[in-house]
């Protein structure tokens, strides 16, 4: 029978909860984050028939745009705090590229994740080192978009926390340009996005480790062999 | 030195004013300046105890705009701050004097005066091959820059030009066109726009002439009190932005009924003005007002945003592209290659794919009657 081939697998507990929250949380701030940061750069017209105090929707997508940056910001913090307490697979070591091995992994992983040959390493149980280093960028791109988008806040607001980052609106030669280069980084999150969720769909397909549903359940499966090498 | 240079009030007095009209004044002044009322005695005081400052006025590169607006303030007393009450020494474009003469006068005044004139400066400065762009006399603006603001007691940038570089310093900026601010080394007030509004000049001398010092400046070297809130937020139409009613083209309904300018470019959501709250030409209205978005004139590089886009133009992508255009495509590029990527794989992953199922306990169908392979095989079980 074709189960005499049937190898032993082990359950890793990759994803702790509060990373699983964090990413939960902050993908969702980020759909909003951009589905009224969109409207906001350019609005689309409804209910055109009404008179101004009749409504405030328009008010209401910049409100949620605000909030959600909040979240967005404190929630991204918290990951910075993860990342010096959490288990290995959430440390700052794996993201933030040391040892020679990191480099070797990427290049190894896009070998056979892109230019598709044939498996040869291990596979990594949390994230391969492309993948990590993909984090990191956009760990920066959403730095960016805190800085700049609390910049320009800091006009409108007499909060302490968007003026730690107004000095960002001189260096940039004014609002406009922050503006610009906010709405231009908002675009990375969105290619982001489309790339992430197709390879975590593909890992889980190809290498039948339960990827996707690491992400809720924290659980990733490895070959028993695979802890030997 | 009390007598070289007489107070404000001396001054006056000279001139025939009352001293009613001069308290009177004073109560303008104290308006111009944003004071509150209960400093109208520190106001009076400086105009009678404090020499008067004499007022070196240079164009650079410039359009005398600024000049233009600063002598039609609202209220014509204001304007006498120049032309009475302050001693304007040097201003090419009013003077009487011309040539060598007016020249001298230049010097004859920050000689006498030094460390305490103050230097009003309208125009940027080019740099372009030892500043050929911009001379006067045979001078190049930046040696007059220099050896004015050397022992100036206050420099003030007036407009866009001496504060951001305005039109000049557009793309590609063919003079090197540079804002004072960075040619200087001291402090420089910058009072941009294109031209800035009379009472902002007026009040901007005025705080000068009452304290001796700048007003509180931002990070830009702004006046706070001038600059610190955005167009937008004093705007009159803001409730139509709140809520959503945007004018989609110069000629429609919604125009008439003045609704929001956001989606015709207007660029008071990132310009720092008072013009929605002191308004123009006496308080008479503001380019909203009159139904035509803000262009952003007091914004640096504002030539180069664009004057009726939401979004400037993203360079290096063609002419009409902007941020959106860049990132729509670069999305469907993405969608593509991960399309063209899942078929590539179900082609050169199938091995890989097809090992898994081998290994998987179901890939042979349980038969009736027997047990189910998933039962025998646990985590961590034996491998067979």
């Amino acid at each position: 029978m074709a189960t005499a081939t049937t190898l032993p697998y082990r359950r890793v507990y990759v994803w702790e909860l509060p990373v699983r929250v964090f990413h939960w949380v902050n993908a969702i701030s980020i759909v909003l984050l951009a589905v009224t940061g969109f409207l906001i750069g350019w609005p689309q017209t409804i209910w055109m028939s009404d008179e101004p105090y009749q409504q405030y929707w328009f008010g209401w997508v910049r409100f949620i745009h605000f909030a959600a940056g909040y979240i967005f910001f404190f929630n991204l913090l918290f990951r910075v705090y993860w990342s010096f307490v959490g288990n290995e697979y959430a440390r700052w070591s794996s993201y933030i590229p040391h040892r020679k091995e990191q480099f070797l992994n990427a290049w190894e992983t896009l070998k056979v994740d892109i230019l598709q040959t044939k498996e040869k390493g291990k596979i990594s149980v949390g994230h391969n080192y492309l993948a990590a280093l993909t984090y990191l960028g956009l760990f920066f791109v959403m730095l960016f978009q805190v800085v700049t988008g609390f910049g320009l806040y800091a006009g409108m607001s007499d909060a302490w926390l968007p003026w730690l980052f107004a000095w960002i609106v001189p260096l940039m030669g004014g609002d406009a340009w922050v503006r610009q280069w906010h709405h231009i980084a908002m675009w990375a999150f969105v290619v982001f996005t489309v790339i992430h969720v197709y390879l975590s769909f593909y890992h889980d397909v190809v290498e039948g480790r339960g990827t996707i549903s690491a992400i809720v359940g924290g659980w990733k499966f490895e070959r028993d062999d695979e802890f030997d090498k | 030195m009390e007598n070289q240079v007489p107070s404000i009030w001396g001054a006056m007095k000279a001139k025939g004013y009352s001293r009613r009209e001069f308290m009177y004044f004073c109560g303008v002044a104290i308006a111009a300046a944003g004071l509150e009322r209960s400093g109208f005695g520190q106001v009076v005081n400086a105009f009678e105890t404090k020499p008067r400052p004499p007022v070196v006025w240079l164009h650079f590169q410039e359009c005398t705009c600024c000049s233009e607006s600063f002598i039609r303030s609202s209220h014509p007393i204001v304007a006498d701050v120049i032309f009475d009450t302050l001693s304007l020494d040097y201003t090419e474009t009013l003077q009487a004097a011309a040539g060598t003469q007016a020249e001298k006068s230049l010097k004859d005044t920050m000689e006498k005066n030094k460390g305490k004139y103050i230097l009003l400066v309208e125009g940027s400065v080019p740099l372009l091959e030892d500043g050929i762009c911009c001379t006067i006399g045979g001078r190049s603006a930046l040696e007059i820059l220099k050896e004015a603001a050397a022992d100036a007691a206050a420099i003030v940038a007036w407009g866009n030009c001496a504060s951001h570089g305005c039109i000049q310093a557009a793309k590609p900026n063919p003079t090197q066109a540079t804002p004072i601010s960075k040619l200087i080394k001291k402090p420089v007030i910058n009072v941009p726009g294109c031209p800035p509004i009379a009472e902002v000049m007026t009040g901007v001398v005025t705080h000068l002439l009452i304290f001796g010092k700048p007003p509180e400046l931002d990070s830009r070297g702004r006046p706070k009190e001038f600059y610190s809130r955005r167009v937008h937020d004093t705007c009159y139409r803001r409730p139509f932005y709140d809520a959503g009613l945007f004018v989609e083209n110069w000629d429609d309904d919604a125009a008439r009924k003045g609704y929001c300018l956001y989606k015709m470019g207007c660029k008071g959501p990132t310009t720092y003005n008072a013009c929605a709250v002191t308004k123009w030409n006496q308080g008479l209205g503001y380019p909203i007002q009159a139904g035509h978005g803000c262009i952003g004139c007091s914004e640096e590089a504002f030539w180069d945003q664009g004057l009726y886009e939401r979004l400037p133009k993203f360079p290096g992508f063609g002419i009409e592209s902007t941020a959106d255009t860049v990132g729509r495509t670069a999305t469907v590029v993405t969608a593509a290659g991960v399309g063209l990527h899942a078929i590539m794989s179900s082609i050169r992953k199938r091995k890989v794919i097809e090992e898994n199922m081998d290994e998987s306990v179901n890939i042979n169908p349980p038969k009736p009657g027997s047990a189910m392979p998933a039962d025998s095989v646990d985590e961590g079980g034996d491998a067979s």
